[in-house]
């Protein structure tokens, strides 16, 4: 077994969250697709920090933590203004700007 | 060669633990995309995440391991969940595509995206040597060195997270608050008054559930023996026609049947 096998996972996650954000039309679902490829990115930091016997992979990974939770408050504080106002999570919706 | 000082740099129980957990957290991310539900979604998310952790317990890093199942399946997940019970039924997805085609095109960019990433970061560590975490972490344990580097030499960064961590929850805040005017707020005078000259004084009858049916979407009947359609809530989609009574109701259905249709006036 290789240690780089991580970083394949780490991948391929970050791969099938990018493509759930693409797909995915409920603003939430996306949310939690951004917080996987979070993970994904986590995963790989932590992976490279062993790789290269360097602590500081895993203080990166804590400082991404911290960042998205900040997002996922912010976020998830914007799309329920959108609920309140248009009775509806979906992406779709939201495009009073395009106009 | 560089295979077998790869596997003799990684113990069989780390390999064991990988092809286990490792299917488990792509399963998780495959349900978190592929779940109509999205309650479902959240919960592969969750099966993810930990297994995610258990991955930075084994490549010796337990203080980010604990972290994230606090922060994250504990807290972030959790706030997930609140704001998808506040939004309630229209938390399902739409299956429609504003995009024609847009589906197929992301799912091969991201098979695409995929190979290519994955090969490029495969190749990059393929054949240096592992150095590890044991030098590290030896000095008074993980938590010990993460924290030193943290309050040393990322110091400021630290500083900084702290107020980005104030800003969100002030902005959170904000955002969630529902500011009412003044003399918006109707007290319980106000509210005895409109309920008497809205010409409706009585609550809503309740529906027919112990008359001949056991289910809250059946409809309360009226003296002359139609369907009250307001004994049943909005929230249950549509009351039963008497069609549909019948044909769920069998036998014991008959008075009601005798009463719709014979009561009228």
């Amino acid at each position: 077994m290789n240690p780089s096998y991580y970083l394949v996972l780490s991948a391929a996650l970050f791969t099938i969250g990018a493509v759930g954000v693409l797909v995915r039309r409920n603003a939430i679902v996306v949310f939690m697709c951004v917080e996987l490829m979070l993970n994904a990115s986590n995963l790989a930091l932590v992976a490279f920090a062993k790789q290269n016997g360097n602590l500081e992979g895993q203080i990166a990974a804590f400082f991404v933590m911290v960042v998205a939770a900040a997002e996922v408050v912010v976020g998830l504080a914007i799309i329920m203004t959108i609920f309140r106002t248009r009775r509806s999570a979906s992406v779709d919706d939201a495009s009073l700007l395009k106009y | 060669m560089t295979t077998t000082l790869a596997a003799a740099e990684i113990s069989n129980g780390e390999a064991v633990l990988f092809w286990i957990l490792g299917p488990i957290a792509l399963a998780g991310a495959f349900g978190t995309v592929l779940a109509r539900n999205a309650i479902h979604a959240a919960l592969f998310l969750v099966m993810t995440m930990g297994s995610l952790g258990v991955f930075y317990f084994i490549q010796e890093a337990p203080f980010l391991g604990v972290v994230q199942i606090i922060v994250y399946t504990g807290a972030i997940m959790i706030l997930f969940l609140f704001v998808l019970m506040l939004v309630g039924r229209d938390s399902s997805d739409s299956i429609v595509e504003t995009l024609r085609g847009q589906r197929w095109a992301a799912s091969l960019c991201g098979i695409g995206f995929a190979l290519l990433i994955a090969g490029g970061v495969y190749r990059a560590v393929r054949n240096t040597p592992m150095a590890g975490l044991a030098t590290q972490n030896a000095n008074g344990g993980n938590v010990t060195n993460v924290a030193e580097l943290l309050f040393t030499k990322y110091l400021f960064a630290f500083e900084l997270t702290s107020a980005l961590l104030i800003t969100a929850a002030v902005g959170a805040m904000v955002l969630a608050h529902v500011e009412l005017e003044p003399g918006e707020r109707r007290g319980q005078r106000t509210l005895s008054h409109e309920r008497v000259r809205s010409g409706r004084p009585q609550p809503l009858p309740g529906p027919g559930v112990f008359a001949t049916h056991d289910s809250v979407a059946t409809p309360a009947l009226l003296p002359d023996g139609s369907v009250a359609p307001e004994s049943v809530s909005r929230l249950v989609d549509e009351p039963l026609s008497p069609d549909e009574l019948e044909r769920h109701g069998g036998p014991g259905l008959q008075p009601v049947r005798r009463g719709i249709e014979g009561g009228q006036p």
